[in-house]
């Protein structure tokens, strides 16, 4: 496993290296501008796949920790550390640019509308599941306590987002209806789905970097760490 | 020149643009670059102590 | 602690299992009334400071009242919560309730009703004196108490899978908020909403008809989770 994410990284890397780079481009300078939005719009291409990384991050770390808690595989739960930080990274980015966003499209840095209020509810998951992890003494109730709490997060998500959505529109009848676009230019969804594969595969990037530091950590003391280490010097 | 200018000032909503760019940049470049720092990091702690376990079995 | 004197029965029915778990922590949560009061004294001053802080405007008052008295009761709930296995769990008795060959899913249900006894139920009774404090009509006295009867409950099971996670974690309080609060997002909104909605004379079965979804979700699913996280706590020890 861990050269099997040795060898993957560098690919990873390299493959999000070169979707940013064209996102980027065909983003910010091919993309024409929104008729109605002007080019506050080109936000847009960070917000969204970082919106929608956080939650796949999320599905990722509970599908794992569920895998932990059924087989007790240890690589899950690997996985579910290393995911947390970058999860919690990406919500935090979706709420930086939804805010950025919002300051020049309505008027205010922040207004309690649903996806962003879900959003910041997500953030606080993420933040409780480090801490538990912080928090507890050894490795495995940490690992086994963390993955509950992630399992009944995931639980929890659609009710808190359903209960937003249904809070947001008692009380703010539709003054953000206008961002709800239908349709999208394909010069504006092309570099928006190249930007969502770009965040993709730093999330797996970094992810296997990830858990080849928690595995390594882990299995210090493992003979093959030792003859991995022989490898390098010898080699 | 005058299309760079163009391309910089995002149609007046250049600080929010690039701000967020910006802050974007950060968070995920210091997410990526603490990971790789921490993976040196105990790449080279756990190699050291496998190297020193194996150097103390040889003597 | 009486039942400790008993020989150890397998053959239990798993009512008595229910009802004793459920007395013995009513016995002991009414000999340390202090616990409790604290509860509710910490309800009611919370919910008192919320004028001085924003001014005696009656019309104010009356917008924001149903809204402060839920995050209050949410906060107390919090509060209590912590000691909910933490004696237990100190004194061994938990590490015997999991090995009793009980399904400790019963148990934990009856465990988190005594809590909502003692530590939710008085909150809803105290309520509509707080609402009368904070100018509600009082036409929403009776759907503040349904809301935060049913409410508070749900609270109790949600919050005890976050009780159960941190046992096994030193000062563990406001880790247990951290954990707790942001599952208490729908209670809060369908809670308040409903309270917020029979104040200005709207319809209130949609609200009340989610927070009993809710609670029929807690109820059944929550157990599950606060058993397992109890096991994860007593296998790992202090």
């Amino acid at each position: 496993m861990y050269r099997v994410a040795g060898i993957l990284s560098p690919l990873l890397a390299g493959a999000c290296v070169l979707s940013l780079l064209i996102g980027l481009y065909l983003g910010l300078v091919v993309a024409p501008a929104d008729y109605e939005q002007g080019d506050s719009y080109r936000i847009i291409f960070i917000h969204v796949p970082a919106a929608w990384m956080s939650m796949f991050v999320y599905m990722v770390m509970a599908i794992s920790s569920a895998v932990f808690l059924i087989w007790r595989l240890k690589i899950a739960d690997v996985v579910a550390v290393a995911s947390a930080p970058i999860g919690a990274a990406f919500t935090a980015v979706a709420l930086l640019t939804g805010s950025f966003w919002g300051k020049p499209m309505w008027g205010t840095w922040w207004i309690w509308d649903a996806r962003l209020t879900s959003e910041l509810v997500l953030l606080f998951l993420y933040l409780g599941y480090i801490a538990l992890r912080g928090a507890m003494e050894t490795q495995q109730g940490a690992a086994r306590a963390a993955a509950i709490l992630a399992v009944v997060g995931v639980v929890n998500i659609p009710i808190i987002h359903f209960s937003v959505e249904w809070w947001n529109t008692l009380h703010q009848p539709a003054s953000i209806t206008k961002f709800d676009k239908p349709s999208m230019h394909i010069s504006m969804l092309r570099p928006l789905l190249i930007m969502v594969f770009a965040f993709q595969t730093l999330y797996f990037f970094n992810l296997m970097v990830r858990v080849r530091t928690l595995i390594l950590e882990r299995e210090a003391r493992s003979s093959w760490v030792a003859a991995l280490a022989g490898e390098r010097t010898n080699g | 020149m005058d299309s760079v200018a163009v391309f910089f000032h995002m149609g007046g909503y250049a600080f929010f643009v690039w701000t967020s760019y910006a802050l974007t940049a950060v968070l995920l470049m210091g997410i990526v670059l603490w990971s790789s720092f921490q993976f040196r990091k105990s790449q080279q702690q756990s190699f050291k102590r496998a190297l020193q376990h194996q150097a103390r079995r040889q003597k | 602690m009486s039942d400790s004197s008993h020989p150890p029965r397998t053959d239990i029915s798993l009512s008595r299992v229910f009802w004793r778990v459920y007395r013995r922590d009513l016995t002991l949560a009414m000999r340390s009334v202090g616990q409790w009061l604290n509860t509710l004294f910490f309800f009611v001053i919370v919910v008192s400071l919320f004028p001085l802080g924003i001014g005696p405007g009656p019309q104010t008052l009356a917008t924001i009242a149903p809204g402060i008295i839920w995050v209050s009761a949410l906060l107390s709930m919090m509060l209590s919560l912590d000691s909910l296995f933490a004696h237990d769990f100190n004194d061994g008795t938990l590490e015997q309730l999991v090995i009793s060959g009980q399904p400790l899913s019963v148990i934990v249900i009856a465990k988190v009703l005594a809590h909502w006894s003692t530590g939710g139920l008085p909150l809803v009774l105290l309520s509509p004196l707080l609402a009368l404090v904070m100018q509600m009509p009082s036409s929403a006295y009776g759907v503040l108490v349904i809301s935060l009867a049913i409410g508070t409950l749900s609270l109790s099971f949600i919050g005890a899978i976050g009780a159960a996670l941190i046992v096994s974690v030193n000062q563990g309080g406001v880790l247990l908020s951290l954990l707790v609060l942001p599952l208490t997002v729908p209670v809060l909104i369908f809670g308040s909403g409903a309270v917020s909605s029979s104040s200005m004379g709207l319809p209130i079965s949609t609200q009340i008809s989610v927070l009993a979804a809710v609670l029929a979700l807690a109820v059944s699913l929550a157990p599950l989770a606060i058993a397992a996280a109890l096991r994860v706590g007593v296998s790992v020890g202090r």
